[in-house]
């Protein structure tokens, strides 16, 4: 299939001189929820500024829908939704205003029933009368959900949805992600708690100084993520491993008094009742056992740490 | 071109004018009024007619186009200003529209506006003189050209100004300047000839002298001159903003 979005070699070079992305291709495909994620600074929101046609990109071309973004921008943009990383917002305008504003504007005939929809879906509908500048901040954040989504996009773009916003809404947020795809739209969004990309995207990409780092299947990184390390620590010092304990590919530390064992969590058997059984067999007494599973969020720093 | 669209701006555009209508017109026609009673009944009892037309009568045209001028330059630039300070402009250039779309959007909101006030303006008036006006028809159309040509010149203000003092720099300093050099209060004939001279540089006076005629049959300069000079100066803002748009001046990094 196709991808929804298609980014070839994008650079951008702000006036500055500063090069906030550096040779980034990316395909997006249909229908997929895409996490975004990086440290401060490391090119998201331009990234998607230039999608969106906020910025102009220094080199490379992006498509939307198959159309250029530059050459066939009424086409590509009418497919796209953009909810801002910063709350910007009409003070003075009633929600209801501001929503039907965008959905004029993205030239969409007037439709009430799909504006009801949307800000009930939101929990916003008893505050439709109210002007933008009463609401609270997490409240304002879904205003901003809600003009991307009056338009019916089919691709959607969260920059930071869940910046300012409390547990609860966060879980409504991921529902109506969670729905909205199950509709077929197409979702990229940005974040920096790892657990937002864990629970929400189907593919992950690791962005950071302007370049893409990774993008792989989550299922995949669950499957790094997987690995599990446990560490035997032992009453005495171990000169070498006994041969019959090579199967399990464990390491000795310098000083002999501790070996590790890594294994994967999701296998059949881990091997673990064995590996004891096999230690007491040789006489060899554990004081102490320890494990620790690697995170997405190791996996990132990892990932970030070794480039920067 | 896109109708949704832009009649989505306009109708926005609008609301924000008839939320604060009250404050919108009060402003301009009281101004209005003290014009009237300081240049036209105090000053102007003691000036002979201008080429047959009474005082009173000869500097309605000029405060009318003072209005409209300063009206469409300040709704104009503020209106497409306003999204640009509380950031919600990402919406506008992310939107499948051209330029196009934007500005009639925009620039016929903020036109709508100060026509409506130029004919409060001139409904005032006629409590005060005995207005005649001979070519009804120009009248209206210098009314709208002008309209939307200062107001394509205040959403080129807008777009330009980075803070509220370069806003309201450009009427401050250039319109209302104009407008009073322009003749809005005198015919050309009543200066020296040097300063004739000057006043023919002025686009305003072009204005100023094509509106009058269409009131009284009498003009500075011929009705086409007129005609002409606003056209001309139509066409530059409408090049201008294209350019903006396609270049992205001040609005995409
Ligand atoms: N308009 C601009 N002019 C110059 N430099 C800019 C501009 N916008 C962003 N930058 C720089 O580009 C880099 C990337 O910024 P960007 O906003 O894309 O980061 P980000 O990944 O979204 O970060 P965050 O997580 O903080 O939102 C930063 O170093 C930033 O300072
Ligand atoms: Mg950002």
């Amino acid at each position: 299939m196709s991808p929804v979005i298609s980014i070839k070699n994008l650079s951008k070079t702000y006036e500055g001189g500063f090069k906030a992305l550096d040779d980034v291709s990316l395909d997006i495909r249909k229908g997929e929820i895409l996490a975004l994620l990086g440290p401060n600074g490391a090119g998201k929101t331009t990234l998607i500024s230039a999608i969106c046609g906020l910025v102009r990109p220094s080199s490379g071309s992006i498509t939307v829908g198959g159309h250029d973004i530059v050459e066939d921008y009424r086409a590509a943009r009418s497919l796209v939704g953009l909810v801002p990383q910063e709350i910007n917002i009409e003070p003075f305008e009633k929600v209801i205003a501001t929503t039907r504003f965008s959905r004029g504007l993205f030239g969409k005939p007037r439709n009430e029933a799909h504006i009801e929809r949307v800000l009930r879906s939101l929990s916003l509908w008893e505050k439709r009368n109210s002007k933008n500048m009463e609401l609270s901040g997490g409240m304002r954040r879904r205003v901003l959900i809600a003009k991307a989504l009056s338009h019916e996009p089919s691709v959607l773009f969260l920059d930071e949805p869940s910046a300012g916003v409390d547990v609860a809404l966060r879980r409504d947020m991921w529902q109506l992600v969670g729905e909205l795809r199950d509709a077929g739209v197409t979702i990229i969004l940005t974040t920096h708690y790892i657990e937002e990309a864990e629970e929400m995207a189907d593919r992950i990409a690791v962005i950071n100084h302007g370049k893409i780092l990774v993008v792989e299947d989550k299922a995949r990184l669950m499957a790094q993520m997987g690995q599990k390390h446990m560490t035997l620590e032992l009453v005495e010092a171990l000169d070498a491993l006994p041969d019959c304990l090579g199967q399990y590919g464990l390491n000795r530390s310098a000083d002999g008094m501790s070996l590790h064992f890594s294994y994967d969590t999701q296998a059949e058997r881990t091997g673990i009742t064995r590996l004891i059984a096999d230690l007491a067999a040789q006489g060899i007494s554990v004081r102490d056992i320890v494990t620790k599973q690697s995170s997405l969020e190791e996996v990132f720093l990892d990932l970030v740490g070794e480039e920067a | 071109m896109n109708f949704h669209s832009i009649r989505a701006i306009y109708v926005f555009e609008m609301a924000r004018t008839f939320r604060t209508i009250a404050q919108s017109i009060i402003s301009p026609v009281l101004s209005t009024v003290l014009y009237f009673i300081v240049f036209g009944t105090a000053i102007g009892s003691r000036i002979e007619d201008v080429n047959g037309v009474d005082y009173g009568a000869f500097i309605v045209p000029g405060l009318i186009m003072l209005t409209l001028l300063q009206q469409s330059v300040t709704n104009a630039s503020f209106g497409i200003y306003f999204p640009k300070f509380v950031g919600t402009i990402y919406e506008l250039l992310t939107a499948p529209i051209s330029f196009i779309e934007v500005t009639i959007g925009y620039v016929g909101a903020a036109a709508s506006k100060a026509v409506m006030i130029a004919l409060i303006i001139l409904a005032t008036s006629t409590f005060f003189v005995d207005v005649q006006i001979a070519h009804p028809f120009w009248m209206v159309a210098f009314l709208l050209l002008t309209a939307v040509s200062f107001s394509l010149l205040g959403f080129i203000i807008g777009i330009w100004a980075s803070n509220f003092e370069q806003l309201q720099l450009i009427p401050l300093l250039v319109i209302t300047p104009l407008v009073f050099l322009g003749g809005a209060f005198y015919s050309a004939d009543m200066l020296p000839p040097a300063w004739q001279v000057v006043m023919h540089l002025n686009p305003v006076f072009y204005l100023i002298s094509g509106f009058r005629w269409s009131f009284f049959g009498l003009a500075d300069v011929p009705v086409e001159v007129s005609l002409m000079a606003v056209s001309a100066f139509l066409v530059v803002c409408i090049s201008f903003i294209w350019w903006i748009f396609k270049s992205g001046w001040k609005l995409r990094s």
